[in-house]
């Protein structure tokens, strides 16, 4: 018996959509195999791991409040790498967001007013924007390598981040501690469901969501995205300004790793910390993938890697596994859709004795 | 009196400079081997890790540096392979896949510390070589002489990669496929086994780089490298994808890393403006992403799969 991998005439649809699922499989699998390496009873560790995290109501609630940055930043994302522009600058993007937002949180600190949240998440918009314009402007113009500046600059943001609340935005009255001050009610985004955290952040990311899916599927623009994404070569010869389209793909990243950044300090966290966000800019890149670079699977995903978030606290808690394991689970994640991807272009057929040639 | 002190000094800050150079620059080495023939690799972080992880563990038990750097080395090749198969095989885009082997990367080499190790403990690090005059030498002999066996192997690979690039056909076919691989493939160079081969070399020596850190600070701990690994990435651009640039770059990398380390043993900074230099490899590295773009191109290939007749 011989295993042939043979190109297919098409792409599979099927298979597009399958693949994060035979992902997701793998992954869960090799879960199993590591839970079981580590000499845990692998059902006790699936159940802490996967099934503990949303049991009741408020940890469904957490479900989404971790699902929440992701999804948003991942459609952001998607925007870009739609067109085959890479930014892997969210986390810091995400920063700057949390910076302007809780700056603004920290000089009407103690106001009522209705218009401190909604001008929070402007700044932060802003600022995600301003920090995702570099990559963009440095792109267009010197032909800079946007991968590695939107990189570089994540490192730049999360200094700068740490050391403003180690310094001019630290709390007065804080004895020292690098944190801001708690912020006021006027400055937080208000609970949806009592008994739960659940947020009205989570609320306007499942919207920014949908306004990306208007936006991708609906749109000229989003079309133009796509077709130079396919083929960059035909989208120029269509009259494409490429350059405009890598302005759009980049900053749509940066808006909404800026809203989830305010979204995190107003939400959750409720003051500036010198870290905001446990890696969410990265796994919203593995978010974007497996949810096909479309709002909808994007938002399946999230909340996938929203449960290997909580998973990983769980298991901690409940199990004494490293946190660590969530880190290996989200690399794990991606590579099996990787590789399950090339089931989408090739397939493999299995003949009984192999064909004699010519 | 002060004079002698001052030299003192610099010589110190330029002998630790070359010392903190050699992760960056074996990881760069052989991340600039890669892009050569195409293929850009994201994952260097990572692959340092497991490799430094590695290298630790295995001098903890065999009090033994060298067995270590051999195991570090080991561990890159095996993810050389892994992520040969994953973009090369299965054409997986590149800009992506190697985030992936950062995050798996960083996880794997904290959870098997926990596992294994638990409360760090330090390990035997490589003594300084001492060589009979030279190390004697005032000065120079500080500066040059009295480093670690690693250090040596870093730098000396710099003519070994310029004279395999530059000299030898294997080194033609990799520089020809990273350029355009049609023409490479349509005179009969395998286009699959030299990237292979190219990537494959390239971890491993990213695997080494990660071993040489955690053997010279004798200790390992949750993301030592603290992204090291993409600063090698960037340095490959800096040093405009030749051994030499590379060596520059690291080097120049190295000394700042140990410019900022002396004034903050002598105090001469604040804490703010340590925080402030600590942003400078990332700036500078932009500032070289900008000045190289224009005035070097990188390999045509670059991140491209190669598909014949396609």
């Amino acid at each position: 018996m011989f295993v042939k991998i043979e190109p297919r005439p098409e792409p599979s649809r099927v298979m597009k959509y399958c693949s994060p699922l035979i992902a997701a499989l793998l992954m869960l699998i090799s879960g199993l195999i590591i839970f079981t390496l580590l000499g845990k009873d692998p059902m006790q560790a699936f159940f802490a791991f996967f099934i503990e995290p949303v049991h009741d109501l408020y940890s469904v609630g957490e479900l989404f409040i971790k699902a929440a940055p992701l999804m948003l930043i991942g459609t952001g994302l998607a925007i870009g790498f739609r067109a085959n522009i890479w930014n892997i600058g969210a986390e810091g993007q995400m920063a700057l967001g949390a910076i302007f937002g809780g700056y603004i949180a920290i000089i009407f600190h103690g106001s009522s007013s209705h218009f401190v949240l909604p001008l929070m998440i402007l700044c932060g918009a802003a600022g995600g924007m301003l920090w995702a314009a570099i990559p963009a402007l440095l792109k267009t113009v010197f032909n800079a390598n946007e991968i590695l500046v939107s990189l570089m600059l994540n490192y730049v943001a999360l200094l700068l981040l740490e050391l403003l609340v180690h310094g001019p935005l630290r709390d007065p009255n804080g004895y020292g501690f690098p944190q801001s001050v708690l912020f006021s009610d006027s400055a937080m985004l208000p609970i949806l469901i009592k008994g739960t955290r659940l947020h009205l952040g989570v609320l306007i990311s499942i919207i920014g969501v949908g306004i990306g899916w208007v936006f991708l599927e609906k749109s000229f623009t989003g079309y133009q995205l796509q077709v130079a994404g396919l083929a960059q070569k035909a989208a120029t010869y269509a009259g494409f300004d490429y350059k405009k389209l890598i302005w759009i793909g980049m900053l749509a990243g940066g808006l909404a790793a800026g809203i989830a950044g305010v979204l995190e300090i107003a939400g959750p966290i409720g003051q500036l910390l010198p870290s905001i966000s446990p890696g969410y800019g990265y796994a919203a890149i593995i978010v974007a993938f497996v949810g096909r670079l479309h709002p909808g699977g994007i938002f399946l995903s999230s909340l996938l890697m929203a449960l290997l978030y909580l998973g990983g606290e769980s298991g901690q808690m409940n199990l004494d596994l490293p946190s660590a394991v969530t880190g290996i689970f989200q690399g794990l994640l991606l590579f099996y859709l990787l590789a399950a991807d090339f089931l989408i272009y090739f397939r493999l057929r299995i003949t009984r004795r192999q064909r004699k040639e010519g | 009196m002060a004079d002698s002190l001052a030299v003192l000094i610099i010589v110190s800050t330029i002998a630790s400079g070359i010392r903190l150079a050699t992760p960056f620059l074996l990881a760069s080495l052989g991340e600039a081997l890669g892009q050569r023939s195409g293929v850009l690799n994201l994952g260097v972080d990572g692959v340092m890790l497991l490799g430094a992880f590695g290298a630790y563990y295995t001098v903890l038990q065999t009090n033994n540096p060298y067995y270590g750097l051999l195991v570090g080395i080991g561990t890159g090749l095996v993810l050389g392979v892994f992520y040969g198969f994953i973009t090369l095989n299965l054409r997986a885009e590149q800009g992506v896949s190697g985030i992936g082997i950062y995050l798996f990367g960083l996880g794997m080499s904290d959870l098997l510390f926990q596992k294994f190790v638990g409360t760090p403990r330090p390990i035997l690090p490589f003594m300084p070589l001492h060589f009979p005059v030279l190390s004697d030498l005032p000065i120079v002999g500080e500066m040059l002489f009295q480093h670690s066996i690693i250090v040596y192997i870093a730098f000396g690979l710099v003519p070994v990669m310029s004279f395999i690039l530059y000299k030898t056909t294997y080194g033609l076919n990799i520089r020809a496929i990273g350029e355009n691989p049609e023409a490479a493939d349509s005179l009969g160079v395998s286009v699959m086994a030299t990237r292979y081969s190219a990537i494959i070399i390239g971890n491993g020596l990213a695997g080494l780089a990660g071993a040489a850190l955690a053997i010279e600070l004798g200790i390992f701990q949750q993301n030592l490298t603290n992204a090291m690994g993409f600063i090698a990435i960037a340095l490959v651009y800096f040093g405009a994808w030749t051994p030499t640039g590379v060596m520059l770059g690291s080097f120049l990398f190295g000394l700042v890393q140990a410019i900022v380390l002396q004034c903050k043993t002598f105090g001469v900074i604040p804490r703010s403006a340590s925080d402030l230099a600590a942003m400078a490899p990332a700036i500078i590295t932009i500032l070289a992403l900008v000045v190289v773009a224009k005035r070097f191109k990188q390999p045509a290939a670059l991140t491209k799969p190669y598909v014949r007749g396609g």
